[in-house]
C-alpha cells in the first residue's frame, strides 16, 4: 500500500464509515434537537428578561443584571459540569441532555438579554413620550413602537452570538450526550479507527456552515444604515 | 439547607481542594497568556491577507474563516487530540489546545481586525505613503493603531470568550482550573471544588463583563 492509500484507509475507511453512519446520523438528530431547543428557549427567555427590565423596577433589575453577568462570566462547560455532576448532590439529577440544554439556554438568555436591552435603550426617549402622548399604553408603546425598531438593530450581534453558543452543543459530549461528537468519539474507541471522527467533523460542517453563511448574509442585509 | 451547604459549600473539602484549584487557576492564566497572543497573531495574519484584494486570496480566505466559525472548537480539539495519533503524530493536550486556538480564535480575531482595518479611511494610507512611509510602515504605525482602537470592545469581548474557552483544555487532560476542580471532585465525591472553580472564574471575569456591557450599550446606541 502506498502512503496515500494507507492514509485514506486510516482516516476515510469505507467499511468503518458504513458501519457507523447510522450512529453519526442519530447524533446529528440529537444535535439538531438540542440546538433548536437552546435557540428558542434562550432567545425567548432573553427577550422576556429585557422586557421585564424595561419596567424599571430597581431591585428586580439588579437581580437581572447579576444573573446576566454571572452567565456571561462562567465558561459554558463549567455550567454544564456543575449541573450534571453537582446537582445530584441536591437530589436533582438532570440528564446530560437536559444539563446541556438548560446551561446553554441560560448562557444564550444572558447574552441576548444584553443585546435586546441595548436595542431597547438605544431608542430615544422622545419616541416613548410621543407614543404615550397619543394615548398608547406602556405595553402598546413597547410592542408597536419600540420593539420593531429595537429588534432590527439587534439582529446582527444576535445572529453571531446565537451561532457561537449553538456550536456549544458539542460540549454535551463531556456529560455523555449522544450528539455528533459523542457518537463519533465512542465509534472511534470501538473501531480503533479515526474515520467516524472525520464523519462527525463533516456533519458539523454540513450543519453549521450554511448557518454561518446565512448569518453573514443577514448581517449585511441588516447592517447599520443611517 | 444544612445538607445543601454540606454538599456545595463544604468548608473542610474547600480547604483541602484549595491548593489543587489554585494550581488549576495558575495553569488557566498561563494557558490564556499563551492562546490569546496566538489567536491575535492568527487573526492579524488573516486580517492582513484580507487586505490583498486578489480573488485567489479573497475566496480561500473567506472559506477558511467561515469554516472555523462553523466548526465547534471542541470538535477541532478532539480531532487533533484523538485523530492525529492515527497518523503517527502524538502532540499531547497542551499542544493540541494551542493549535486549535490558533485556528479557531484566529478566525474570530481576524474578522474583528479586518473590520477595524476597513474602518480606517483610505486617505490615511495615502497620506502616510506620500510622506515616504513604506506600505508596511503605514500599516504598522498609522492604520493598525487606529484599527485596534476602533474595534477595542470587540477585541476585548472575544478575549473574554477565549479565556472562558480555555476550560475546554479539561477534555484533553490539560490541568487547568476546570480539570483540577473535577479531579478534586472525583476524589472527594463532593461538588464543592467545582463550585470553587465557578466562583474563581466569576471573580476573575466579572470586572471584564461589567466593562464590556457598558461599552456595548454605548456602541449600539451610537450606531443608530
Amino acid at each position: 500500500m502506498s502512503k496515500w492509500e494507507k492514509f485514506l484507509d486510516t482516516f476515510f475507511n469505507a467499511r468503518v464509515m458504513e458501519k457507523y453512519l447510522p450512529d453519526i446520523l442519530s447524533g446529528v438528530l440529537v444535535t439538531i434537537e438540542l440546538a433548536v431547543l437552546i435557540v428558542i428557549s434562550g432567545l425567548v427567555a432573553g427577550l422576556a428578561l429585557a422586557l421585564v427590565r424595561s419596567l424599571g423596577l430597581r431591585p428586580l433589575n439588579w437581580l437581572i443584571i447579576f444573573v446576566v453577568d454571572l452567565f456571561r462570566s462562567l465558561p459554558p462547560l463549567v455550567i454544564i459540569v456543575l449541573m450534571y455532576f453537582g446537582l445530584p448532590a441536591a437530589d436533582v439529577s438532570p440528564s446530560g441532555f437536559v444539563s446541556t440544554w438548560i446551561s446553554l439556554a441560560l448562557v444564550l438568555m444572558s447574552f441576548s438579554e444584553e443585546i435586546f436591552w441595548a436595542g431597547i435603550t438605544s431608542i430615544p426617549k422622545g419616541q416613548w413620550e410621543a407614543a404615550r402622548s397619543t394615548g398608547l399604553s406602556f405595553g402598546q408603546t413597547l410592542i408597536n413602537v419600540i420593539l420593531p425598531q429595537a429588534l432590527r438593530l439587534t439582529i446582527p450581534p444576535l445572529t453571531n452570538r446565537t451561532i457561537a453558543i449553538t456550536k456549544g452543543t458539542a460540549l454535551g459530549t463531556v456529560v455523555a450526550v449522544t450528539e455528533i461528537l459523542g457518537q463519533a468519539s465512542s465509534a472511534v474507541s470501538n473501531s480503533y479507527n479515526p474515520s467516524p471522527l472525520m464523519m462527525g467533523a463533516a456533519a458539523y460542517i454540513v450543519l453549521f456552515l450554511p448557518v454561518v453563511v446565512i448569518g453573514r448574509w443577514i448581517e449585511t442585509k441588516f447592517a447599520w444604515k443611517r | 439547607m444544612e445538607a445543601l451547604i454540606q454538599s456545595f459549600f463544604n468548608a473542610e473539602i474547600a480547604a483541602a481542594a484549595l491548593p489543587i484549584v489554585l494550581d488549576g487557576l495558575l495553569n488557566t492564566i498561563l494557558l490564556s497568556l499563551l492562546v490569546v497572543p496566538l489567536g491575535l497573531l492568527g487573526g492579524l495574519i488573516l486580517a492582513l491577507l484580507a487586505n490583498v484584494r486578489h480573488p485567489l486570496v479573497r475566496w480561500p480566505l473567506m472559506a477558511w474563516v467561515d469554516f472555523f466559525r462553523a466548526f465547534p472548537p471542541l470538535v477541532l480539539l478532539v480531532l487533533l487530540f484523538a485523530g492525529l495519533p492515527f497518523a503517527g503524530l502524538e502532540l499531547g493536550g497542551f499542544a493540541c489546545v494551542a493549535i486549535a486556538f490558533f485556528l479557531n480564535t484566529g478566525a474570530y480575531y481576524g474578522e474583528i481586525l479586518r473590520a477595524g482595518i476597513d474602518s480606517v479611511p483610505v486617505g490615511q494610507v495615502e497620506a502616510a505613503r506620500s510622506t515616504g512611509l513604506s506600505g508596511l510602515q503605514a500599516m504598522t504605525y498609522v492604520v493598525l493603531p487606529q484599527a485596534v482602537r476602533n474595534v477595542l470592545p470587540d477585541l476585548m469581548s472575544n478575549t473574554l470568550e477565549v479565556v472562558k474557552l480555555t476550560s475546554l483544555g479539561s477534555v484533553v487532560a490539560v490541568p487547568e482550573l476546570l480539570f483540577q476542580a473535577r479531579q478534586a471532585q472525583s476524589v472527594t465525591y463532593n461538588p464543592t471544588p467545582i463550585v470553587m472553580a465557578a466562583v474563581v472564574y466569576f471573580l476573575i471575569l466579572w470586572p471584564l463583563v461589567r466593562l464590556l456591557s457598558r461599552l456595548e450599550n454605548r456602541a449600539l446606541a451610537a450606531r443608530r
